[in-house]
């Protein structure tokens, strides 16, 4: 029930921030910080709960029992649609971050928001839920209800406090994940329908549809519709293009949400529903998954260096991260899938804090423009230093987080392709290149444009750059220190998704067709 | 006709008096606030009635009609849809009109005819009810007599159904020749028997189909007869259409539902292909037509031609006999949650209209900012145009959820495929309104106030109550409609 709780803490919560409104504009932002904190203490509360060595216990993959935490109701019992949620070490982590996150996401924008602070808080606590929900449903139609809900909250945040072309920004992230989305609802009614076919009974829960085996080539097709809405999530390559205008368009709470946690939803739903569920049809399919996932981190890569706008470069930057995490995913052996699930979580955390500077930046000098920016470290040496940290953490130092994951996703990747993880750690190599330009930009070199306007106190905006004070740099700092445990100890992390993994690759073996050395 | 029969057809007979007693009630006393309450009571009665009738259903009562728990539920259905339009026509039509008496007993009659056609068991109850739905519809449409737009509409809606009608009346009449009956259950073995004791009985049989189809297309709006739709919709008065959007269109596709179950149709792969290719060209070119329109009503009319398509995928799912129970739930699930959730975007629109004289308030312009001036109507609107949508949590989406299901049964992939791109087009023009909704920088434009006070907003809560309540607990519907196909 724990878990009904936390979704339930989420959704009410936001339910009474709308209404802390009228009472005053600063409760909101109060409820809001007192949800999220009360989820999390839920969470932590149910997990300390169970009894000792769950969590390095190896879950049956094809029983939910076995799970740290399972809830199972009816819910549509004409078609056998259930209300079953769960939670294993993968989830945990996932919502966890989500929960971090969102605290982060309500922080940078405790000053921001003006118009409506209710419902905007509200609206973040509800893509809170809505995620949660996506990590923890099991139930393949209760998936996909968490997995649409959460962007109606997204899409009015992006379309109420987003910046200058925010109209086009959010109808363009609502249609492609919405219509991905559709064809995802048209594979999992084959999936379930192939099962009633089978067995005669309606079901839609993961664990009995785990397994079926499929005529001709409608496994590959069926396939290809979840493939295709988490990659359009993740975003990979071809299907990326409305990812810049959302993250760009969007308030920073938008942004950071987006990045951290709203991309890798389409990361889990390939990891636990798209490959363990068509086994075959994957395998077929894992080169050109893997294809995309080398384009994704090049293409990105280059298109960061070539943007003028801040916002845009990060997002830029996600594409190319999120490649790491496809390659993998697809590559599906331990190493490969473990840094795939350190990337999630390093790339959100250092992702949220490149946009919250992004946004700071915004609110400080109207502009998101690179060109009217330099020499900002002079004024805001505080946020220059945030600032060179999260941009070498994006292109992987060793010794945070992101290295590690994508040196493991490497490692993974050079068993089954030697020649793919070649053209990936080029991607490397181009981060180094847009990340170091991007604080050479900004924060380096002389004052220049809005920049120099800004800190003469004339010009356009007559305002003294102001650098980040207490609140900014608590969630700086907590970011930095989740960031350099990530690349300093990763053990606890690896070996809390290490059952995981496990269990996932009993269900999936390794891919004899594009397997090359056995590690 | 025994008692028994009488209490199954209760619901027709309390709408047939009742049509009586409010006109008596007009010709002695004229007055608005006492004709509507009057109307309400009818509706309402008529609803309840439904409730006796079900314990001696299903029971055919003349040749005529048949009373099963399909044609009461559905019957109770349309009388509820009725009197939510008479909450919603009463503020409206008396700003507009001195008299507007006999526009709530043209609305008893028109959902009489709703009623008959929910009954119907026979060509001949089908054609009556039709006609006593649409010809009520022509009054109601031209009521308001002061503007243009509604008198154009009605003309227009009256020319082009009759010609519909006519066509129809052919086609049963060949069909008649062909088979020499009109039940629905006795025309299906006389068809199968057909070329060997007619003469031109295989040339007759596709143009009588031919007929019957071009005319019930354009009583459903379905491309290539959706002409009409468009003008009529944004002539007739808000809550009207509203009206003719969901009864209308609902009635009809159930006779027309019943007729090929019963009298089992699906044999003949020709009609089913016409259907298919109909469904197809409608899915595609309603969504594609709504997207430059930036009338509210224009939109939700050419959505409307792109939801009958979705129908009638339903229609050619019911071919496969395996899977025909599901494919009829799924066209029961599907016309109720398209009822409330038309009612429920027209009634915002009606309400919306408030006080502002005679121009309606239906251009993309006008919701511009509602969320901040009017916060619940704004959430019904959005919560319908969600549902229009099909997006979770809502009564739209279990019902996408069933068509997608029917199809999925019968593996029809072009289909679905035409379905999943209607419905991608279908989100930008529907998100569009949201968007004009939540814009906030015309919240100083002046307060308006919405029509009709709080009958108006308890209609509008409890439409927003059901709305939900389909989407997130559909369990209850599910089982009762499996139960009765």
């Amino acid at each position: 029930m724990s878990l009904v709780f936390l979704l339930l803490i989420l959704l009410l919560g936001g339910l009474l921030a709308w209404l802390a409104e009228r009472v005053s504009t600063e409760l909101p932002r109060w409820v809001a910080l007192a949800s999220i904190v009360t989820a999390l203490l839920v969470l932590l509360y149910s997990v300390s709960g169970l009894p000792a060595g769950s969590l390095q216990a190896l879950p049956d993959p094809t029983s939910g029992s076995s799970w740290l935490i399972h809830l199972q109701r009816d819910w549509m019992p004409r078609f056998g649609i259930g209300f079953e949620l769960a939670l294993d070490g993968l989830s945990l982590l996932l919502i966890v971050l989500t929960l971090v996150l969102g605290l982060i996401a309500v922080a940078s924008s405790w000053v921001e928001i003006e118009f409506k602070p209710g419902l905007f808080h509200a609206n973040i606590l509800w893509t809170l839920a809505g995620v949660s929900g996506v990590f923890l449903a099991l139930d393949l139609l209760l998936f996909f209800l968490f997995w649409e809900v959460m962007l109606i909250p997204m899409y009015l945040l992006i379309a109420i406090w987003g910046h200058e072309n925010k109209a086009y920004a959010a109808m363009k992230f609502f249609i492609f994940t919405q219509v991905s989305g559709l064809l995802m609802l048209l594979s999992i009614i084959a999936l379930a329908w192939q099962g009633y076919v089978a067995s005669g009974n309606f079901s839609f829960s993961y664990f009995a549809l785990l397994g079926l085996s499929f005529e001709g080539s409608l496994g590959f097709w069926v396939m290809l519709g979840f493939f295709l809405a988490f990659t359009v999530k993740l975003p990979a390559f071809p299907f990326h293009s409305w990812l810049p205008d959302a993250h760009t368009q969007a308030p920073t709470a938008g942004s950071v949400l987006l990045a951290g946690i709203l991309l890798k939803t389409g990361a889990y739903g390939l990891l636990r529903f798209c490959i363990p569920l068509f086994p075959e049809a994957s395998q077929q399919f894992a080169p050109v998954a893997l294809g995309l996932g080398a384009a994704g981190v090049i293409y990105g890569a280059v298109l960061a260096f070539a943007q003028t706008d801040f916002k845009r470069l990060v997002a830029y930057s996600s594409v190319s991260h999120m490649g790491f995490v496809l390659l993998g995913l697809y590559a599906w052996n331990t190493l490969a899938l473990q840094g795939a699930i350190v990337q999630m979580l390093a790339h959100g955390l250092s992702t949220a804090a490149l946009f919250m500077l992004a946004g700071a930046l915004q609110q400080r000098l109207h502009s998101r423009d690179m060109r009217q920016m330099g020499g900002l470290w002079q004024s805001m040496p505080r946020m220059g230093a945030c600032a060179l940290f999260f941009a070498v953490a994006s292109l992987g130092l060793p010794g945070l987080g992101n290295f590690v994951a994508e040196f493991l996703v490497l490692l993974g990747l050079f068993a089954v392709n030697p020649w793919l993880t070649a053209v990936a750690a080029l991607g490397l190599i181009s981060a180094a290149i847009y990340s170091l330009w991007m604080i050479q930009q900004t924060f380096q070199g002389a004052l220049q444009g809005s920049s120099a306007d800004a800190a003469s106190g004339s010009g356009e905006h007559p305002r003294l750059l102001q650098d980040f004070g207490g609140r900014e740099m608590t969630t700086m700092a907590a970011m930095m220190i989740a960031l350099l445990w990530l690349g300093l100890y990763p053990q606890p992390l690896l070996d809390l998704a290490l059952p995981v993994v496990e269990s996932l690759q009993a269900l999936v073996a390794a891919n004899p067709s594009i397997v090359g050395v056995i590690p | 006709m025994t008692g028994t029969g009488l209490l199954a057809l209760a619901p027709l007979l309390v709408l047939g008096a009742g049509a009586i007693v409010l006109m008596l009630q007009i010709a002695f006393h004229r007055n608005v606030r006492v004709a509507s309450l009057l109307a309400l009571g009818i509706f309402i009665a008529a609803a309840v009635v439904v409730i006796p009738a079900l314990e001696v259903s299903p029971l055919p009562v003349t040749p005529l009609l048949q009373a099963d728990p399909m044609a009461l539920l559905f019957s109770a259905v349309f009388c509820l849809a009725g009197a939510a339009t008479t909450v919603l026509s009463v503020g409206y039509m008396t700003r507009r009109d001195e008299q507007p008496e006999e526009y709530f007993l043209l609305l008893l009659l028109s959902t009489l005819g709703a009623c008959v056609l929910a009954y119907s068991a026979h060509l001949a109850s089908l054609l009556l009810g039709m006609e006593l739905l649409t010809v009520a519809l022509y009054a109601l449409i031209a009521y308001p007599d002061k503007s243009v737009l509604p008198l154009e509409a009605a003309s227009k809606y009256l020319v082009l159904s009759a010609a519909a009608t006519a066509t129809t009346l052919f086609g049963f009449a060949l069909l008649y020749t062909l088979t020499g009956t009109l039940e629905f259950a006795a025309m299906g073995p006389q068809l199968a028997q057909l070329p060997a004791d007619v003469p031109y009985g295989n040339q007759l049989l596709p143009v009588a189909a031919l007929l019957v189809l071009a005319g019930m297309g354009f009583k459903l709006s379905l491309a290539p007869f959706h002409m009409w739709t468009p003008d009529v919709y944004q002539g007739a008065p808000s809550p009207v259409t509203g009206f003719l959007a969901s009864v209308s269109k609902a009635a009809i596709f159930l006779a027309v539902l019943r007729w090929l179950l019963q009298a089992d149709l699906f044999l003949y792969q020709g009609l089913l292909q016409c259907a298919a290719i109909i469904a197809i060209l409608s899915m595609l070119g309603g969504n594609l037509l709504a997207l430059r329109q930036s009338n509210i009503k224009r939109m939700l009319a050419y959505s409307s031609i792109a939801h009958m398509g979705y129908l009638l995928i339903i229609l050619v799912a019911s071919a496969n006999i395996d899977h025909r129970a599901l494919a009829t739930e799924a066209a029961l699930y599907y016309l109720i949650a398209y009822i409330v959730t038309t009612l429920a975007a027209f009634g915002t629109l009606t309400i919306m209209g408030g006080q502002q004289g005679e121009r309606e308030m239906v251009e993309l312009q006008d919701v511009s900012g509602l969320f901040w001036r009017q916060p619940l109507l704004a959430c019904l609107m959005l919560v319908a145009l969600l549902s229009l949508a099909g997006i979770p949590l809502t009564a739209g989406f279990i019902a996408k959820f069933y068509i997608v299901t029917a199809a999925v049964s019968g593996y029809h992939w072009g289909l679905l495929g035409a379905l999943v791109i209607g419905s991608g087009i279908g989100i930008y023009y529907y998100l569009r309104v949201v968007f004009y909704m939540s814009r906030r920088d015309d919240i100083s434009q002046t307060q308006m106030k919405a029509a009709g006070g709080w009958p108006v907003h308890i209609l509008a809560c409890v439409l927003l109550a059901i709305i939900v309540l389909l989407g997130t607990v559909p369990q209850p519907l599910m089982a009762y409609l499996r139960l009765i196909t």
